[in-house]
């Protein structure tokens, strides 16, 4: 048994027009101890995801089909109290600009202090303020700052904070939302090892969220693709990267600069992905996809899976053999931008 | 690129800003007593940029980028050091003259939802430049503009408020604003990090088609150095408000010298699992730029630290024997002779305190 299983999860907002389907039919498996990250453009599904996984969503969200199981629980089937009681135990989250989400009229030992004896009645004082302690050597904080206040912090010192905090209960599971996306090369670099070790440390296992894949390269053992609230392609991150199947993977990838490579032109996926409102039939990536035919906008492609990846397109067999190279070209995709004409509205 | 000709000369600028500047300290300050604090913001920087070359500004948070680039098109005054436009020193510049410069020194910021001022139509705030500066045949250059910055049909465009387009599109609208005055050069301040994956490629390649069709110059600032060596012909990496290392992209990428650009490259993520990189990290975070370190300003982060030389003389950025880029650095040998360790030997403290095998000039 994986230490979490999500099957056919749908994850809707209630919204004035209808339900928007922001994740719609997501199925994924996570070891413990692994790592898995989820790439995509925004608005396709990944914070709702994570949120939908810790049991955080907005009040117009709701979980419309599905199941989370973790070890062997299904969360959506869980009460409220049960539910609060894993996240943060069990299940914790760094949020997508977590940095400003410390309180500012508390020290960060406050901050931290409090989530423990929350979690942990009858923890001590003296037991507490070791995990503090603890935890800021972790994040490689200097522990006699720990009564600062957030605004005495940098951007990437905040970060760590809230790092520290979303580790203090030692969680088996990690949600990470973005957590470098707002800091520099450095500072990003810097985090990113640390959690990293701090992971080995406590084993557990972490969900990196975020639209960098060369963080996902460098962190992950496994890649999730979500395309418009479903998965485009899953698989190690060796494949997705070196041999995947799908074209908006191949897209994607070539959209991101490397600082290894000079000269290669960057790719640009003309348009923008689709209403999840009403979303059109087929194949999701279709309006945007220079690959595209009639059968791709009425059949929703089903799985293909090869060496080790489960890649949703109709064309997954053709691309491995023939049209690899027409879909890495750079051409191939401003081409289609033409015909698309670019502009299209949002 | 090398050999054309010089647009713009910056030299030996200086940024200060004044902190604590709360009601305390300025009633101390009038009893005469505390000195008021400075941040070395941007401190003694020079390099020129050439016709229609792009040139990249590298470094961390907080090390002078955006305020070096702010000066560049004087939205800030410098508090020392001078820019040469057209052979005119700007300080001595006429007010004619600073006019005419403004006109042709643009900037692009990094967040287009705060840039543009949400309760002005499209087309009103791509022609408010041109009214500012009595140019005529208004419509017809901003629909140019908005053509070019591939917002198509322009007229569409023209009745929408910000609020109303997307990030890419209002991105696309400030450069329309930026080019609308037909200027000489552009300082775009990491123009495309607040934008998404699928819109920051487009924006992209509208910034290159610039330099390409228009000949424009472009100082383009960014935290991101594998999106600085797609776009940019020279580097200059900035630490603490000064550029430690300066030249052809390519060099500097490959074949970093100064130990802070090593770290700074080794610290960017590969797309590429395959490609592993020797993960040294660099520790800490920038210096206090309020109170400088004497010496060298990365010591106290450098794994090359030499000793007393980098303690005490501040390297100064400069050609070097053994490659094509400037750098900052006592570890190697001046092009021209200069020999650190001479003004070392002139302060009789430094001489004598030293440890003498570290203070002896380095002869390889
Ligand atoms: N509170 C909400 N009410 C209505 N719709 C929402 C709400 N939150 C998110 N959505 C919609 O759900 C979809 C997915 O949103 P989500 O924030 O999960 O995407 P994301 O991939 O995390 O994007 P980003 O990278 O921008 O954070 C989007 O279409 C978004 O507009
Ligand atoms: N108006 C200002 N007043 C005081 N300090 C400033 C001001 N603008 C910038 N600084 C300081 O100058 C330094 C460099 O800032 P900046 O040019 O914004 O760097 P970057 O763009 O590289 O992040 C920082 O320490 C910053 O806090
Ligand atoms: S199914 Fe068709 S439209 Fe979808 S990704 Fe494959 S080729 Fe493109
Ligand atoms: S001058 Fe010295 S301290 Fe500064 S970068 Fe060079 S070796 Fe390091
Ligand atoms: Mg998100
Ligand atoms: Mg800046």
């Amino acid at each position: 048994m994986s230490q979490l299983e999500v099957e056919d999860l749908e994850v809707y907002y209630e919204t004035e027009e209808g339900p928007a389907q922001a994740v719609d039919g997501v199925s994924f498996e996570l070891e413990e101890g692994e790592n898995l990250g989820i790439v995509g453009e925004s608005g396709c599904g990944k914070t709702t995801l994570a949120k939908a996984i810790i049991g955080i969503l907005p009040d117009a969200g709701y979980i419309n089909n599905g199941s989370i199981n973790f070890k062997g629980d299904d969360l959506t089937e869980m009460s409220g109290p049960e539910r609060r009681r894993l996240k943060w135990e069990e299940i914790s989250m760094i949020a997508q600009s977590a940095m400003n989400s410390l309180d500012p009229v508390y020290t960060i030992r406050e901050q931290i202090v409090e989530a423990i004896e929350t979690h942990r009645p009858g923890t001590g004082r003296v037991e507490s303020d070791e995990i503090v302690t603890e935890m800021f050597e972790l994040v490689g904080l200097d522990p006699e700052r720990a009564d600062d206040y957030p605004h005495q912090f940098s951007g990437g010192m905040r970060q760590r904070a809230m790092i520290a905090m979303a580790l203090a209960l030692e969680p088996s599971l990690m949600l990470a939302d973005e957590p470098t996306t707002a800091l520099d090369v450095i500072m990003q670099d810097q985090i990113l090892k640390r959690m990293g070790s701090i992971q080995e440390e406590i084993n557990s296992s972490m969900l990196v969220i975020t639209h960098d894949v060369s963080v996902v390269a460098e962190t992950c053992d496994r890649v999730i693709v979500m395309y418009a609230g479903k998965i485009a392609e899953e698989g190690p991150v060796e494949e997705i990267f070196n041999r995947p199947y799908h074209p908006y993977t191949i897209g994607l990838k070539r959209a991101f600069p490397n600082i290894r490579k000079s000269s290669q032109d960057l790719l640009s996926i003309a348009g923008y992905p689709p209403e999840l409102v009403d979303p059109p039939q087929g194949c999701r990536f279709a309006a945007r996809c220079p690959m595209a035919t009639d059968k791709c906008r009425e059949e929703e492609p089903e799985a293909h899976y090869e060496n080790g990846l489960r890649s949703y397109c109709h064309y997954a067999d053709e691309i491995d053999t023939e049209l690899r190279p027409y879909a890495d070209d750079s051409d191939t995709w401003s081409q289609t931008a033409a015909a698309t004409d670019g502009g299209v509205e949002e | 690129m090398s050999g054309k000709e010089a647009l713009l000369e910056v030299d030996g600028l200086k940024k200060h800003f004044k902190v604590n500047q709360g009601w305390i300290a300025s009633l101390m300050e009038s009893f005469g007593s505390g000195e008021p604090d400075y941040v070395h913001a941007v401190d003694g920087v020079s390099f020129e940029l050439r016709e229609g070359e792009t040139l990249g500004l590298a470094g961390e948070s907080g090390c002078g980028k955006t305020t070096t680039g702010m000066s560049l098109v004087k939205l800030h005054e410098p508090t020392a050091g001078d820019i040469i436009y057209d052979d005119q020193r700007l300080s001595e510049a006429t007010d004619a003259e600073i006019k005419k410069f403004r006109q042709n020194a643009q900037m692009i910021f990094q967040d287009p939802f705060e840039s543009l001022n949400p309760r002005m139509t499209v087309y009103d705030t791509v022609a408010e430049p041109l009214r500012i500066h009595d140019i005529p045949n208004e419509t017809a250059r901003v629909q140019r503009a908005l053509e070019f910055a591939e917002l198509l049909p322009a007229e569409h465009y023209f009745d929408q408020y910000p609020h109303e387009l997307s990030g890419g599109q209002r991105q696309r609208v400030a450069i329309a604003r930026a080019l609308v005055l037909d200027p000489d050069f552009i300082v775009a301040d990491e123009p495309v990090s607040m934008l998404d994956v699928s819109l920051r490629a487009g924006v992209l390649s509208l910034l290159d088609r610039m330099t390409d069709e228009f000949g424009l110059s472009v100082v383009y600032i960014s935290h991101d150095l594998s999106l600085l060596r797609h776009m940019c012909d020279r580097l200059a990496i900035m630490y603490m408000g000064k550029i430690v290392e300066k030249g052809p992209t390519d060099q500097i990428i490959e074949n970093p010298q100064h130990p802070y650009t090593q770290a700074l490259i080794n610290a960017v993520p590969v797309p590429d699992p395959g490609v592993g990189r020797d993960r040294v990290e660099l520790q800490g975070e920038v210096g206090d730029v309020i109170d400088i370190p004497t010496g060298c300003r990365f010591k106290n982060r450098c794994s090359e630290y030499i000793g007393d030389v980098c303690d005490q003389v501040v390297p100064p950025l400069e050609q070097k024997t053994e490659f094509e880029q400037d750098v900052a650095c006592h570890l190697y040998e001046s092009a021209a002779g200069y020999d650190p360790y001479e003004e070392m030997s002139g302060s009789p403290s430094a001489a004598e305190t030293g440890d003498g095998a570290e203070s002896t000039p380095a002869d390889d």
